[in-house]
């Protein structure tokens, strides 16, 4: 996980079709700048950054199941909870799974744990788009280098 | 269709915060009720899941852009009943 970066994600561990979900793993790392301000003295990893960690678990999930065709763009979040803190150096599991595929946007669930314990979750909208020039291929190539299974187009 | 039209009415009115007497069966959604891109997929979501349909929002904004079909074809509300119906009978079929 490389925050200012904003890779949340260290490995897609999971991607499934049917029923649709992606599972995927992270370290909080130990060392930011982030955590100079968020909180002096007092690191703890920030509530939106762990929904933009749900956010991109689920686009990953989009990305698998379009076969990389077109981008999803978080459009809208709800009923997030952000039910525990999390601190450096903590591994945390992500899970998305689809909730419904409408057209031109696609709804998720997502969750992250720790310890085995729920941290956060929240039910997340997204527009689904052409993607910009050049970005697919980039996504992709990240996505392999992430541990993601090779997914056919889709047309 | 009048069931449509309250039901579908109710998801506009509750989902964008609009006064419910707005919505009529002549108001255009964007037009008259002021309902922007993103407020409509959260509409678009809330009709899907009522219905269990999946409104084909892409291919009517295509058809409109090309000029193939007029918007109020699908966007003034008793058309976009009509429109819901024909899902929710094709679904049956």
């Amino acid at each position: 996980m490389r925050l200012e970066y904003f890779q949340m994600i260290d490995r897609v561990t999971a991607f499934d079709r049917e029923p649709p979900r992606l599972e995927a793993t992270s370290v909080i790392p130990d060392q930011s700048p982030i955590f100079e301000g968020h909180f002096p003295g007092h690191p703890l990893m920030p509530g939106v950054l762990l929904i933009e960690t749900m956010a991109q678990t689920s686009g990953y999930l989009l990305l698998g199941l379009n076969g990389f065709a077109r981008m999803p763009f978080l459009a809208g979040v709800t009923e997030a909870k952000l039910r525990r803190f999390v601190e450096p150096n903590t591994p945390i599991a992500m899970e998305a799974s689809l909730v419904h595929e409408g057209s031109g946007y696609a709804v998720t669930k997502a969750r992250i744990r720790a310890d085995g314990k729920a941290v956060c979750d929240a039910e997340l909208m997204f527009k689904i788009l052409p993607f910009p020039p050049g970005l697919g291929e980039q996504m992709r190539a990240h996505a392999t280098g992430l541990g993601m299974p090779a997914v056919e187009a889709v047309p | 269709m009048s069931s449509t039209f309250d039901k579908v009415a109710d998801i506009i009115a509750e989902t964008a915060d609009i006064d419910r007497a707005k919505v009529t069966p002549q108001a255009h959604v964007v037009d008259d009720l002021g309902i922007d891109s993103l407020a409509f997929l959260d509409i678009a979501f809330a009709i899907d899941k009522a219905f269990g349909i999946k409104m084909p929002i892409e291919q009517w904004q295509q058809e409109v852009n090309e000029g193939k079909a007029a918007a109020d074809n699908y966007f003034v509300m008793s058309n976009l009943c009509a429109r819901i119906d024909e899902l929710v009978a094709a679904k049956k079929a």
